[in-house]
């Protein structure tokens, strides 16, 4: 244990003592308390920022389950520690602005910061882990958190439907990155990534690196809400804003970000890798864009803003899979691709964070985040203003603010992607830029909704519940942060780049990031194709936004219907409907069918046991002969039982079947078993008695209403299975003896070991008299349950009268 | 009308005993030839049921006044212990001895502990079939 696994920790720790603090200091809010811990992080963890610039590597191991050589190693490179700051840093904002955000009177804040702080340590041990099964477990937790935090005012219907949808759907991610976990450990004999990274040419044709690739590409694709997986970033809104903006926006959403960069190295040298990811965060980032067009809710433009900035992100990282493939440059430009992803990744949470707070705020003093309700925000709340503006701003990508560089790097990248001639790139290569760019005129017009619609326009005092005012300075501090970074980094991006993002890139690419890799990020790189479609962009959006009204209608025509939230939705339900439906039509709650099915599965089993290991085997040399007497017998037993099935009345019945028990026992006689015999004869006449005694009671109306057994073809043939196949199986077992009997020693030890002649009472009270001993017990238990049941019943009915 | 059962007790004084003493046999020379304490105990419970179709339940538990259920308990103990006695002996469970003697009137004859575990066979299967037979007799 070190202090870097202590970092980790701390978050539960405090997750524990926060309840008693809630208890005990009642007139202060939690928060503050809870504050103390994201920034004593963060500074612990920007001491690394010198470390990792050198490209040093920090590692601590600790042992967990040696044995199955799982060792909770953390250690922090560029990329895990760019995380862990994102982490801290936008956690420490996140608390502070809810401690203004949640009420201390109303809300259950012990809850909130509880979850609030096992997600931060989960997102922390996610990032830093080295080894795939620590990771996976801290995978697992923050969905579970988030889970909690989005269901967390759980009296309402929607907060727990999005929870649920969220939890099902990064679950099935993350079951499937389990899988995709064991198939590389299994591939390359260890859970370590780094060792994993050192042997990624040998993986690469292992004929496990397909599959794997795809469940851990699923595991990220559903934690990062990718198309189609995207479906439940927009329901998770439902959680408090202080959570949509940590969880939804900076941090867990980029954990499947987190994945692939982190396995980048392992995976990108397949073509499979490239493919997948670019078009899958393309197809998001159009996707996404286009349908935050619609939203009326202002959370929910921000929730398909977030994912197709996701998607921008993902398609940047698949691009830069390129860089292995393509550096026939001297400056490779594909790499510049994974620049920009880091860079706007950096970018995103800093300006999606802010205008989630933005949206809390309004919604904290309007009443509503309806934006058909809102407007003419500017003049009341003008701090809040300028925040959104500049948030909103640097996600259309405008200059100056960070968004504009790392959108230009974004459009130079799919530029490039035009000289690429791997993977049949040459065809329909062309298609990149052309999404890319729609895309971004679509993320133009959403990022002027988001900012014009609620403060410009009328003030519409009748509409909203409360009367709009300023928010209070607390929690306009955390924005205001995040607002000014996002200018700073616009302004002077090189303060990033050689402390974050060259040490981020060079994890992520380590075999093409050389030594002397430099980044430099240029706010003006001369008349380029990203400038003139930069520029397109402004106009085209401008455009568009001014004719919004007109075409809006065009969004909408997908109907609701046939909506992927309608797939889910029927998804769910139809489980659950078949589900059911199958549980109905099998459990019927008639003994018979039961009956049925269990000796359907007997006939099923054995038959094709006897078919597939060719079992069956006849050998009529071992037969002894028959005579008249067993031919005889033999015909009455059939007979019998024959008549049985037809018998019309219950008594035929009950007598046959003394018949053919009596008719048992002569054929002990004939067999030469004289002690079955006896006990065969006086058992039948016993249970014969009994059978009369039941048919004596039964109800009156039953017994009158007597008639033949209806005929069934299912149950006729399945009975005709059951004995056909006995009968075989008897054959063939008679056929196989494989050993002779041990009857032989029980014949010549009889009298000289046990002093008896009647070889069946010493076998039954001397050689094996323990079964004796058992049976006269099972006898005596089935006594005493009649005893019990009769008597019973009796007082059973006193009580009742 | 009053019944007469008078030909039918009658019988069943004699037959009873003829039973009973058949029982008896079956069960005593069940080492040597066919019986043993299953049929035996069998049996015996049928002459009992035939005094209880002669007679009535309250007369026939004023001749044999026996709890059966605890019939069955000591017949359990009785095997349970002659199971278990070989531990005292240090040899495994249910190992039986066995040894001849010669005894005025019987003669030349064997005792043998596996017929102590036959009763308790015996005065299980008694109680078993008696305890039923009672139990849903007297039940309406």
């Amino acid at each position: 244990m070190s202090l870097l696994h202590w970092a980790v920790l701390s978050p539960f720790l405090l997750a524990i003592i926060v309840p008693i603090l809630y208890k005990l200091f009642r007139q202060i809010h939690t928060g503050w308390f809870v504050l103390i811990l994201p920034i004593l992080l963060f500074t612990y963890f920007s001491r690394f920022i010198s470390l990792t610039k050198q490209g040093d590597i920090i590692m601590e191991s600790a042992t967990w389950i040696p044995s199955l050589g799982i060792h909770v190693d953390f250690y922090i490179d560029g990329l895990g520690l760019l995380f862990a700051l994102l982490i801290t840093g936008i956690g420490s904002l996140v608390v502070l602005y809810s401690i203004f955000y949640l009420s201390k009177e109303k809300e259950k804040l012990n809850q909130f910061y509880v979850f609030l702080l096992l997600f931060m340590g989960a997102m922390l041990g996610v990032v830093l882990s080295d080894n795939l099964i620590v990771l996976y477990s801290f995978w697992e937790f923050t969905s579970l958190s988030s889970f909690l935090l989005i269901g967390y005012w759980n009296e309402r219907e929607r907060s727990r439907y999005g929870a649920q949808k969220s939890l099902l759907i990064t679950v099935l991610g993350g079951l499937s990155l389990l899988g995709g976990i064991i198939l590389l450990s299994i591939m390359g004999n260890t859970f370590s990534i780094r060792e994993l990274i050192a042997q990624s040419g040998e993986l690469m044709d292992h004929s496990l690196f397909i599959p794997a690739l795809l469940l851990v590409l699923l595991g990220a694709f559903t934690k990062s809400a990718q198309f189609p997986f995207h479906i439940w970033l927009p329901d998770a809104m439902e959680a408090p804003t202080p959570v949509s903006a940590y969880l939804h926006s900076a941090t867990m959403v980029k954990a499947g970000i987190y994945l692939v960069a982190r396995l980048s190295p392992v995976f990108a040298e397949s073509g499979l890798w490239f493919w997948l990811v670019s078009i899958a965060g393309l197809i998001t980032l159009f996707w996404g864009s286009f349908s935050a067009i619609k939203q009326t809710d202002l959370k929910g433009v921000l929730a398909f803003s977030t994912i197709s900035q996701l998607g921008l992100i993902m398609s940047l990282l698949g691009l830069g899979a390129a860089a292995l493939h393509y550096d026939s440059f001297g400056e490779n430009i594909y790499l510049a691709a994974t620049v920009a992803a880091v860079f706007h990744l950096i970018n995103h949470a800093t300006f999606k964070g802010s205008l989630f707070m933005v949206a809390g705020i309004i919604d904290h003093e309007t009443g509503t985040r309806d934006i058909r309700k809102l407007g003419g925000l500017m003049q009341v709340m003008p701090i809040t203003f300028t925040v959104a503006v500049i948030g909103a701003f640097s996600m259309a990508g405008l200059p100056p603010f960070n968004g504009f560089l790392s959108k230009e790097m974004f459009l130079a990248s799919m530029v490039n992607v035009l000289e690429l001639n791997i993977f049949n790139m040459e065809t329909w290569g062309v298609l990149f830029p052309v999404v890319a760019w729609v895309a971004s005129v679509f993320t133009f017009i959403y990022s002027m909704i988001v900012v014009l619609k609620p403060f410009t326009g009328k003030l519409q005092l009748q509409l909203l519940d409360k009367r709009p005012h300023e928010a209070p300075v607390g929690m306009l501090i955390s924005p205001i942060i995040l607002a000014s970074l996002v200018i700073v980094f616009g302004i002077f991006p090189n303060l990033l780049s050689s402390r974050i993002i060259e040490p981020a890139v060079a994890s992520i690419q380590p075999s093409v990031a050389g030594p002397d890799f430099q980044v430099h990020i240029a706010f003006w790189h001369g008349f380029n194709p990203e400038v003139w479609m930069t520029v397109g962009i402004i106009a085209f959006g401008i455009l568009l936004y001014k004719t919004l009204p007109k075409w809006q209608k065009i969004t909408r025509w997908i109907p609701e219907r046939i909506s992927l939230n309608a797939l889910y939705d029927n998804g769910v339900r139809g489980l659950d409907r078949s589900a059911s439906s199958v549980m109905k039509f099998l459990m019927t709650g008639y003994i018979r069918t039961y009956l049925l099915s269990i000796f359907l599965f007997f006939i099923l089993s054995l038959g094709f046991t006897l078919y597939w290991k060719d079992a069956f085997k006849l050998d009529t040399g071992n037969f002894a002969r028959i005579g008249l007497y067993e031919l005889i017998l033999a015909a009455i037993i059939v007979i019998g039982s024959i008549a049985i099935l037809f018998a019309r009345s219950r008594l035929t019945s009950i007598i046959i079947l003394g018949a053919v028990g009596y008719t048992i026992s002569l054929f002990f006689v004939l067999l030469r078993a004289p002690d079955l015999a006896l006990t065969q004869l006086v058992i039948e006449t016993i249970s014969v008695s009994l059978f009369l005694l039941c048919f004596f009671h039964l109800p009156l109306m039953a017994s009158r209403k007597e008639e033949r057994m209806t005929f069934k073809l299912n149950n006729a043939l399945i009975s005709i299975g059951v004995g056909v196949i006995v009968t075989l199986i008897a054959l063939s077992a008679h056929s196989n003896k494989l050993f002779d009997s041990i009857s032989n020693y029980y014949l010549e030890n009889a009298y000289k070991e046990a002093g008896g002649k009647n070889v069946v009472n010493v076998i039954l009270v001397d050689f094996r008299g323990l079964d004796t001993m058992f049976e006269i017990t099972v006898l005596s238990i089935a006594a005493l349950g009649i005893f019990a049941m009769i008597k019973l019943r009796l007082t059973g009915r006193k009580d009742k009268s | 009308m009053k019944q007469n059962d008078l030909i039918l007790q009658t019988v069943t004084k004699v037959a009873a005993f003829v039973i009973l003493l058949f029982a008896v046999a079956i069960f005593l020379g069940g080492h040597y030839s066919p019986g043993g304490g299953f049929v035996g105990g069998l049996m015996t419970s049928a002459a009992i049921v035939l005094l209880l179709l002669a007679f009535d339940i309250k007369t026939v538990t004023g001749i044999l006044p026996i709890d059966y259920k605890l019939m069955i308990g000591s017949g359990l103990l009785i095997s349970s212990l002659t199971v278990a006695g070989g531990l005292v002996f240090g040899v495994p469970l249910m190992t039986h001895v066995y040894h001849y003697v010669d005894l005025p009137l019987l003669g030349h004859i064997s005792l043998h502990t596996a017929v102590l575990f036959d009763l308790g066979v015996y005065l299980v299967v008694v109680g078993v079939t008696m305890t039923i037979i009672q139990t849903i007799g007297e039940s309406e």
